[in-house]
């Protein structure tokens, strides 16, 4: 809290602590540009993340350990097949429900295909078992060869499981998506403490007035803290905005759409990246007033 | 205000002064003379910390040099005004706000405080120079900003590094003058200077005591000035 206090104290007013360090011109404009150049980056990278964060999210949810037993048998044994194969089901060890969907589920399913109107029961269609996973997970393998045995209509359908390694990827596109904000944020801090430094260094002679004349270390430092601290949070709120109007430019996002149109933020998530400015500033805080104090220190 | 207890400095190399002591009491006005590269700006430099000995003992106002923090040594400075050998300015910014600048770092509001300024720059001569930038100011003028900026604060002392180094004999009288006004106000003066018709010129005027670095020691010279 007083950390706070004291940096919003130095970015507050005292125009003279600006003023007795010479304006610098076009390495202003550098550390303006390539701040916002960061920001710009670190919106996509934060898309990225929690992009992927939804995605692997739904991803895993639909894998709710849930698969399905089809079966199709030649009409008469249909029925029978159906109770050997949840017979089998229920004797399995890890599946912890069983349930067959009935004739208005069916329709169901199918009607944003065929329309309300399909009469089912007429058709040939496959039955359908609904398995629900238990915690400690079942095998495929084995039960696929069972229900061969014992209903040799009966297909196992564990259809969201080729999606497991898309959940992983997913993970690993969040942790990339966090390591390269993290990547910005450390680059940032480098590049602003070179120009720190080459400023300091530019400065040296305004410097050494300032001490002969009984200038603290504090004070020195603050005229280019503030320099530093405005040029990051202008250059990254700029950076910023850009970078989030163009997502928000991005065609659709919906979540049905898939990976690359769910590149984007959803409702509250808007408001995650207009932190980063604010991270910028603090950055360049801590990195102008760390490399101003080091270069004092070489100074009586 | 100063005291300086057997005294030893050295940039390295062999000593360039050694064993000295010197007391220098509140009011009092001294010169130190001696031979170029006798070490005067180094002896100066330590009587304001921007040296410290390697050996002997420094205090001033009562308090060791060496123990004082960065912080501490800036506050003595703005205890202590100095006119610097070669008195450097801020380029980009005008002759007043130079000249306030011991103010404006000390966080005093330099704008409060107008009037002293400009009644200071009219004390030294520069009253047509305020908004000029330092770099069109003439030898002289340069010395006599400097000798404004030294006393801005009212420092209790004021230490001068040949004050009259380049310029001329009139001016050189008006510097003098100056730091004469000075210490009648109760200031105590240091003025590092080889021009011995300087001292003379002083002596009419104060009881100035002269100290000479000779032998990398500091002698009171006679009165044979
Ligand atoms: N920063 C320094 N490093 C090394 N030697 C120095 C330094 N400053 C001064 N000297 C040397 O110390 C000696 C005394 O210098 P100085 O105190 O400036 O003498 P003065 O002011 O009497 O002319 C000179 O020989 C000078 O070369
Ligand atoms: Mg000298």
């Amino acid at each position: 809290m007083n950390a706070l206090a004291r940096s919003l104290n130095v970015l507050r007013g005292d125009g003279q602590a600006g003023r007795v360090v010479p304006p610098t011109g076009h390495t202003a404009w550098l550390t303006q540009f390539t701040a916002g150049a960061m920001a710009f980056l670190a919106v996509f990278a934060l898309a990225l993340s929690l992009a992927t964060d939804r995605l692997a999210e739904l991803w895993s949810s639909e894998l709710a350990r849930s698969a399905t037993v089809r079966v199709s048998a030649p009409a008469g044994q249909e029925e029978a097949q159906v109770r050997a194969a949840v017979r089998v089901l229920e004797q399995t060890p890890g599946i912890a429900a069983v349930r067959v969907l009935d004739a208005a589920e069916e329709r169901a399913l199918l009607e944003p295909w065929f329309g309300p109107d399909l009469p089912v029961e007429a058709l040939p269609i496959p039955r359908m078992i609904d398995v629900v996973e238990g915690s400690d997970g079942y095998d495929a393998e084995g039960l696929r060869l069972r229900l061969a045995a014992e209903a040799p209509g009966a297909v196992l359908d564990d259809h969201t499981r080729w999606r497991q390694p898309l959940v992983k990827a997913a993970g690993r596109l969040r942790t990339l998506g966090v390591v390269s904000i993290l990547l910005i944020g450390t680059a940032t801090a480098a590049m602003i403490t070179l120009a720190a430094n080459a400023a300091l260094a530019a400065n040296a002679q305004v410097i050494r007035v300032l001490r002969l004349v009984g200038a603290r270390d504090v004070y020195i430092a603050r005229a280019f803290v503030r320099r530093f601290t405005l040029r990051a949070l202008s250059g990254a709120l700029a950076g910023t905005l850009l970078g989030m109007g163009a997502i928000a430019l991005l065609p659709g996002a919906s979540t049905e759409g898939g990976f690359l149109t769910g590149l984007g933020f959803q409702g509250a998530h808007w408001l995650i990246p207009l932190v980063i400015p604010l991270l910028a500033a603090i950055v360049a805080f801590w990195a102008t007033r760390m490399a101003a104090l080091r270069s004092l220190r070489g100074l009586m | 205000m100063i005291e300086l207890d057997d005294v030893s400095y050295s940039y390295g190399g062999g000593e360039l002064l050694s064993g000295i002591s010197l007391t220098l009491p509140p009011g009092s006005f001294f010169f130190l003379t001696g031979p170029s590269g006798a070490g005067k700006t180094t002896f100066l430099k330590l009587c304001y910390g921007e040296l410290l000995p390697t050996a002997g003992r420094i205090t001033a106002f009562g308090q060791d040099m060496r123990g004082r923090g960065r912080d501490d040594i800036a506050r003595l400075r703005q205890r202590i005004g100095v006119v610097h050998q070669d008195c450097k300015f801020l380029d980009h910014l005008p002759v007043a706000e130079n000249v306030a600048l011991p103010l404006t770092v000390a966080g005093r509001d330099a704008a409060s405080e107008t009037a002293n300024l400009s009644e200071l720059l009219g004390w030294v001569g520069l009253s047509g120079h305020a908004d000029a930038l330092p770099p069109e100011l003439s030898g002289g003028e340069r010395q006599r900003a400097a000798v404004a900026r030294a006393v801005i604060m009212a420092p209790e002392i004021v230490i001068a590094d040949e004050p009259t180094g380049n310029v001329d004999w009139d001016m050189s009288l008006r510097l003098l003058t100056l730091l004469v006004e000075l210490n009648r106000m109760g200031k105590t003066i240091l003025i590092a200077t080889h021009d011995l018709n300087l001292i003379r010129a002083a002596k009419q005027q104060v009881q100035a005591r002269v100290l000479r670095i000779s032998n990398r020691n500091l002698q009171q010279a006679g009165a044979d000035l």
